[in-house]
C-alpha cells in the first residue's frame, strides 16, 4: 500500500466549511417557548438596538466628515435652514451620499447573508460570485451601446446583468451539492470573463471608460437625489423579500425533506431567495458600483453575535453592513484628503483578509 | 508508451499520441503563422511570405515581415506557450481543473505592478520589470499564505481567490489614478494586447521558455505525474512534494509573469489549453509538451481573430481569448459537475 497515515496538515476540508445550522426547535412554529429563550430573545433585541444606535452615530459622521469637515452644530443648522450656507452642501452632497451609502451596505449585507444560507456556502458574497460582475458587464453594455448615463437607466441593465449571472453561477457552479471551493471557482471564472468584457468595451469607446473606470472601482461620490430614489424601490422590494422568506429559508438549512415537513416550499424558496438576490445587487450595482466583501464580511461577523437564525441574522446584516460601507467611506475620504479612496477599494482590503482567514481556519463563526 | 534510455541511467517516456498532438498544434501554428504573417494592410500570399522569410523578398516585404509581423507572431507564439507550461504545471500542482494563475491572483499581481509603473509614469522596460517583480512577490505571498506545514490544492486556490479579489480592488483603485490618456493604455494592457510588440518583447520571454521550459519538461515531468496520484502516495514513491512544489510554483509564476510583461495578462489561456490537450491527448499527466503547443496555437490563432474579426477595429488579443475561454469555462463547469467530479 502507498498510503501513508493521515496527512500531518490541516486541510480545508469541505465539510468543515460550511455554514451551521439553526437548532431544530428555533423552525418549528409554536414550539414551546423555554424561558432561556425568552431571554435571548430579549438581548438579541436590545442588541440590535444599540448597533441602530451605531449606525445612527456612523451616518452622523458620514455627514459631517468630509472634504470640508462641519462642526455638528453645521450640519443641524445645514439640515433645516434652507438659507443657511451649509444648507447646499448637506442636502446635495452629504445626505444623498449617506443614504445611499445606507441602502447599497443593507443591499449588499442581506443579499450575501441569505445567499450564504442558501448555498450552505461560507465564501457566498455577491462580489466573489460574480453577480456584481454580471451587473457591470450588462451596465457596460448599456452605456456603450445606448449610452445609458443616468442610474436609473443603470438600474434595469443591472437589474438583468444580475439576474442572469446569479442564476448561472447557481446552476453552474452551485446547485445544491455546491462545495464552497466549487461555487467561489465558478464565480472567480465568471469575474474573469464579465472583467474581461468589460475592459473591451471601455477600451472601444473613450466616452465609457472616462465613464466607467470609477464607476467599476465602487463608490459613493455619484450620489444625488435622483440615484437614491431610484435604487431605493428596488432594494426595498429585495429586502421585503429576503426578510419574508427568513423562516423557511432557515428550514431549507436542515435539508430538503426536513424543510417539506415544515411546511417549507423548497423550490419556491429559492426562487425568492433569487429574485431576492437580484434585486438587491442590481440596485447596490446600479449605483455604486460592484463592491465586493461587504455581503462576505458582514454575515460572518453577525453569526458569531446572533447564531445562524437568519430571522435575526438579517436585522442585524441590514444595521450593521452599512456601518461598515458608510465607515469605509468615511475612511476612505479621511485618508486621501481632499480627495478620496473609493469605498469599494476600502472594503476590498478590509475584506480581503477576513476571506482568507475563514479559508485558512477552514470553518466560520459559529455561535 | 515508448521509453528511450541513455547508457548514463537517464530515461525518456514519450506516449505516441501526445507526441502526435504536439506535433499536429506546432504544424497548425507555422500553417497559421504564415498566414498570419501575409495578412494585413499589405497582403501577401504565402508563397511571398515563405520566400521572404528565406531572404528573398523586396526590401519592402523584407520590412513588414521581419520588423513588423514575424515579432508579433513570435511573441504571441511564446506567450501562448508560456501561459500554458504554467497553467498545466498549476493544475497537475493543486490536482484541479481549475487551478490556474488566472484565478489565483498572480495575474492580477503582474498587473499591479504594470498599473503602479502606468500612474507613476514609467518607461515600458520598467512596465514589463514591475510586472515581474510583483508577478513574483504575489505568488510568494499566496504561498506563504497558503502554507500550513505543506501547501495544499484547495487551500492554495481559495487563497488565491481571495488575493486576487484584493488585487483587483487596488488595481481598480490604481486606475482611477491616472490620466485618462494613461488610462486608456492601462485598460488596454490589463486585456493582454499583442499591438505593436517587437523583438524587445519576444527575446525574453523566448529565452526564458529555452531555459525554464526545457528544466521543468525534462525534471519535473514525471514527478508532476506522480503528484497527480496525490501527496502521499508521491511521497512514499521517493518525491519531494514540497520541495517539487515550491521550485515548479516559482517556475510557473515567473512565466507566467515573464507573459504578462510581454503581452499583459491574457485571459483564459492557461485555464483552457492543458485542458483541451488532456481531451486530446487523452492521457491524465501534466501534458506538458502538447500543452504548450496547443497555447501557442491557441494564443496565434486568437490574435488572428482579434485582427480580422471587426474590419477597421483592432480588438485586443485578451478580448477573444476572454470571451471565447469564459464560454469554454461555463460548459466545463457545467459538465464537470454533471460528472460528478470538480
Amino acid at each position: 500500500m502507498l498510503s501513508s497515515p493521515a496527512p500531518a496538515f490541516r486541510t480545508t476540508s469541505e465539510s468543515t466549511l460550511s455554514v451551521t445550522h439553526p437548532p431544530l426547535s428555533d423552525l418549528v412554529a409554536g414550539a414551546p417557548d423555554a424561558p432561556s429563550r425568552r431571554g435571548r430573545a430579549a438581548t438579541r433585541a436590545g442588541g440590535l438596538v444599540a448597533a441602530t444606535l451605531v449606525l445612527a452615530t456612523v451616518a452622523v459622521l458620514s455627514i459631517t466628515v468630509g472634504a470640508k469637515s462641519l462642526p455638528l452644530a453645521d450640519v443641524w443648522r445645514g439640515l433645516l435652514d434652507p438659507g443657511a450656507a451649509e444648507y447646499a452642501v448637506v442636502h446635495r452632497m452629504r445626505l444623498p451620499r449617506t443614504l445611499l451609502g445606507l441602502l447599497a451596505g443593507v443591499a449588499l449585507g442581506v443579499a450575501g447573508a441569505v445567499m450564504q444560507a442558501l448555498t450552505r456556502n461560507p465564501l457566498a458574497d455577491p462580489g466573489l460570485l460574480g453577480i456584481n460582475a454580471g451587473a457591470s458587464a450588462a451596465v457596460a453594455t448599456g452605456t456603450a451601446l445606448v449610452g445609458v448615463a443616468t442610474v436609473g437607466g443603470q438600474v434595469w441593465f443591472a437589474l438583468l446583468g444580475a439576474a442572469a449571472v446569479t442564476a448561472a453561477v447557481y446552476l453552474v457552479g452551485g446547485g445544491r451539492g455546491a462545495t464552497p471551493a466549487r461555487l467561489a471557482l465558478a464565480g472567480a471564472a465568471l469575474n474573469a470573463t464579465l472583467y474581461s468584457y468589460v475592459s473591451a468595451v471601455m477600451l472601444l469607446d473613450t466616452a465609457s471608460l472616462e465613464r466607467l473606470r470609477f464607476w467599476t472601482v465602487g463608490s459613493l461620490a455619484s450620489a444625488n437625489a435622483t440615484t437614491v430614489g431610484t435604487v431605493a424601490p428596488f432594494a426595498g422590494a429585495g429586502l421585503l423579500v429576503a426578510l419574508a422568506v427568513a423562516r423557511p429559508l432557515n428550514a431549507l438549512a436542515l435539508g430538503d425533506d426536513t424543510a417539506r415537513a415544515l411546511g417549507a416550499r423548497p423550490a419556491l424558496v429559492r426562487g425568492a431567495v433569487i429574485v431576492a438576490v437580484t434585486l438587491l445587487c442590481g440596485a447596490a450595482t446600479a449605483a455604486c458600483g460592484p463592491i465586493v466583501f461587504v455581503g462576505l464580511l458582514v454575515p460572518h461577523l453577525v453569526r458569531a453575535l446572533t447564531g445562524p437564525d437568519l430571522r435575526w441574522l438579517l436585522p442585524y446584516c441590514a444595521v450593521l453592513a452599512p456601518v461598515l460601507l458608510l465607515g469605509a467611506d468615511v475612511v476612505g475620504r479621511v485618508l486621501s484628503r481632499p480627495g478620496e479612496l473609493q469605498v469599494g477599494m476600502v472594503t476590498a482590503v478590509l475584506g480581503g483578509p477576513l476571506f482568507l482567514w475563514l479559508v485558512l481556519r477552514g470553518r466560520v463563526a459559529h455561535p | 508508451m515508448i521509453v528511450l534510455r541513455t547508457p548514463g541511467g537517464l530515461s525518456l517516456r514519450l506516449r505516441p499520441r501526445a507526441l502526435a498532438v504536439g506535433a499536429t498544434c506546432a504544424l497548425l501554428t507555422l500553417v497559421v503563422g504564415v498566414l498570419a504573417l501575409g495578412s494585413g494592410d499589405y497582403p501577401m500570399s504565402a508563397a511571398d511570405v515563405l520566400r521572404t522569410l528565406a531572404g528573398d523578398g523586396t526590401p519592402a516585404e523584407h520590412f513588414i515581415v521581419h520588423e513588423l509581423r514575424l515579432p508579433r507572431l513570435v511573441t504571441a507564439a511564446a506567450v501562448g506557450a508560456a501561459l500554458a507550461l504554467a497553467g498545466a504545471v498549476f493544475q497537475s500542482l493543486v490536482r484541479n481543473p481549475l487551478g490556474s494563475p488566472d484565478l489565483l491572483g498572480f495575474t492580477q499581481g503582474a498587473a499591479t505592478g504594470a498599473l503602479v509603473v502606468v500612474v507613476v509614469g514609467g518607461t515600458s522596460a520598467m512596465l514589463s520589470g514591475a510586472a515581474v517583480a510583483s508577478g513574483l512577490a504575489t505568488g510568494a505571498l499566496v504561498y506563504a499564505l497558503a502554507w500550513r506545514r505543506g501547501v495544499h490544492g484547495y487551500r492554495l486556490v481559495l487563497v488565491g481567490i481571495g488575493v486576487a479579489a484584493i488585487l483587483t480592488g487596488v488595481n481598480g483603485w490604481l486606475l482611477t489614478r491616472a490620466p485618462l490618456m494613461d488610462a486608456a493604455r492601462a485598460v488596454l494592457w490589463l486585456t493582454g494586447s499583442l499591438d505593436g510588440r517587437g523583438w524587445t518583447h519576444a527575446v525574453p520571454l523566448l529565452v526564458a521558455l529555452a531555459g525554464l521550459g526545457t528544466v521543468v519538461l525534462a525534471a519535473a515531468g514525471p514527478a508532476l505525474r506522480l503528484v497527480e496520484m496525490g501527496d502521499d502516495a508521491a511521497s512514499a514513491l521517493g518525491v519531494p512534494v514540497q520541495r517539487l512544489r515550491l521550485a515548479l510554483l516559482a517556475t510557473a509564476v515567473l512565466l507566467v509573469s515573464l507573459a504578462a510583461a510581454a503581452a499583459g495578462p491574457v485571459n483564459f489561456v492557461a485555464l483552457t489549453a492543458p485542458h483541451l490537450a488532456r481531451r486530446l491527448t487523452r492521457a491524465p499527466g501534466p501534458n506538458l509538451l502538447p500543452s504548450a503547443a496547443l497555447g501557442a496555437l491557441l494564443l496565434v490563432a486568437a490574435d488572428q481573430v482579434a485582427q480580422r474579426a471587426f474590419p477597421g477595429h483592432q480588438l485586443p488579443v485578451g478580448v477573444v481569448t476572454g470571451v471565447l475561454g469564459g464560454g469554454y469555462l461555463v460548459w466545463l463547469l457545467a459538465s464537470e459537475r454533471r460528472a460528478g467530479r470538480l
